[in-house]
């Protein structure tokens, strides 16, 4: 249906009532616009659906998930499900949703440690991320035979392990 | 370790009739390191140098000052292997897997470390009967030395990191291997697996994960190992759980004997007339029988000291038995002819000695 003003097609659609008598209006959107209508919003698919709109996000998520991969040590998400075992502690940080699900049902809904704590072990935290990750860098620079990071990286590691004056 | 008779397994304890042996286990990585599923084989053997260094280090002037063996699994005979798995100071999976592994182990087998299992290092103190807060302390005293040579991973949130995400927290696994003859004859073992499993207890068989009964003998352990203290961990698993499956074997055993006594004499009388008079016996088929003579001994039916009973349930496992007289080695109809002569010898002199 076209516009009651011009040839241009009709988005709005109304019927006016006025002292008793009723009129269809049909308006393009410029003379809706003009006229002072509201024009109707372009609805996105996932709304008229909001079921498939949230099956959708699941299988985001899910495939979020699946594609995490470890920084440091390079475990993906698919063979920790196979093996149930993390490949280092940045682990822990890198699958953080998942291994808390994991966790909280082990473990009875607990979700912190209220046990002993080593001395320092913030220290420890800091580094040993940054230290599993420079021996998978060392392991791939002798792999691909470029010596010189190697020895590089090599001297790095020592470093970190030496106590720092 | 040809001697058997230091192992734990094949000692006597505190509520012996009931607890076989206690222990206490934890959980570390060494900070730096990937866990072991991410570790090639250099790396394993660069944490194997620094867990070495570390128990060498931290035995100086100790309590642990005879130092520790260092046994390294990868190069070890098949047999020593065996014989560790048999005293149950390593389990099954460790003693046939790859890789370079390790074990420390203190000159009395109490204290050990595995090195290089799932996690780095399995810290353990294992001994007889009933004293899980001995072991408890002792795995402690043991775990501390280690941490002033060395760093473990850890997280503040979750705590000690651990490869496997269900035992972050404390770390800890403390377990007791029950021998339940009397719940299993008024069938309720089903029932004390549930409500064990309700207590969130795992309940393994005679060689921990993945073994099946053997002899009514069940390991319960702790799952639970974040959001409580070590110390609340083991009041509750020492003070509480335990207690309460012992006393509920020996109330199965009493009333047991009251309405089944022919039934249970019967049992035990021909286990022993079993073992007394076979001419070949397999390892299986020994350690049920030992088991029902046992029970026969903490009843007062048999009179054997219950040491001999103890001691013949490892001595009969393939790998002692081995240590005994290699002949057992040469078939498999050897092995069952060395086994049942031995236990037949041990029997008439455990009889004699006790007249």
């Amino acid at each position: 249906m076209n516009c009651d003003h011009c040839d241009k097609p009709a988005v709005v659609h109304e019927i006016v009532i006025k002292g008793g008598d009723s009129k269809e209006v049909h308006l393009c959107s410029e003379h809706a616009i003009a006229a002072g209508y509201p024009l109707p919003v372009e609805q996105p698919l996932a709304d008229i659906f909001p079921k498939l709109g949230s099956v959708a996000k699941v299988e985001a998520a899910k495939s979020k998930e699946r594609s995490a991969k470890c920084a440091a040590c390079g475990l993906t998400f698919t063979i920790f499900r196979k093996s149930a075992t993390l490949g280092c502690p940045a682990c822990y940080d890198a699958f953080m949703p998942m291994i808390e699900k994991v966790i909280e049902s082990a473990q009875d809904g607990a979700t912190h440690h209220l046990g002993r704590s080593p001395v320092g072990g913030a220290e420890i935290e800091r580094l040993q991320n940054l230290r599993v990750k420079m021996m998978r860098d060392l392991e791939a620079a002798i792999a691909a035979e470029q010596y010189e990071r190697a020895a590089k990286l090599r001297d790095e590691l020592k470093a970190l392990d030496s106590p720092s004056p | 370790m040809s001697q058997p008779f230091s192992a734990a397994m094949s000692q006597v304890g505190p509520d012996s009739d009931v607890v076989v042996t206690s222990r206490v286990r934890l959980a570390r990585n060494i900070s730096g390191f990937p866990f072991i599923s991410r570790a090639s084989n250099p790396v394993r053997q660069e944490i194997m140098r620094v867990v070495r260094r570390a128990v060498d280090q931290s035995c100086n002037g100790t309590d642990h000052d005879q130092g520790m063996r260092w046994i390294e699994l990868q190069s070890a005979p098949s047999r020593d292997r065996i014989l560790l798995s048999e005293r149950h100071l390593v389990s099954r999976h460790f003693a046939n897997s790859e890789g370079p592994r390790a074990l420390a182990l203190s000159s009395d087998e109490h204290s050990s470390i595995m090195v290089n299992e799932e996690d780095h290092l399995r810290i353990q103190f294992l001994c007889a009967g009933s004293r899980l807060s001995d072991a408890f302390k002792e795995a402690f005293s043991l775990e501390n030395a280690l941490a002033n040579c060395t760093n473990f991973s850890f997280h503040p949130r979750w705590g000690y990191l651990t490869a496997c995400p269900t035992n972050v927290g404390c770390g800890i696994r403390m377990s007791a291997m029950l021998h339940l003859p009397g719940a299993q004859i008024m069938k309720e073992t089903d029932r004390i697996k549930r409500a064990a499993k309700e207590l969130h207890l795992a309940v393994r068989g005679y060689y921990g994960e993945g073994s099946e009964s053997i002899g009514d003998f069940f390991q319960f352990s702790n799952q639970t190992t974040l959001g409580a203290t070590e110390d609340a961990l083991l009041e509750e698993f020492n003070g509480i759980v335990l207690p309460r499956l012992i006393g509920y074997e020996r109330e199965a055993r009493t009333a047991a004997l009251a309405r089944y006594r022919s039934r249970i004499e019967d049992i035990v009388f021909r286990a022993h007339a079993n073992l007394s008079a076979a001419r070949l016996l397999t390892a299986d088929a020994a350690t049920k029988d030992l088991s029902r003579m046992r029970f026969g001994v903490v009843m007062g039916l048999l009179p054997i000291e219950l040491t001999t009973i103890q001691r013949l349930l490892l001595q009969v496992q393939p790998a002692h038995l081995s240590l005994i007289d290699p002949r057992s080695l040469e078939s498999e109809e050897a092995d069952r002819e060395v086994r049942a002569t031995y236990v037949r010898q041990e029997l008439m002199r455990g009889t004699k000695d006790t007249k």
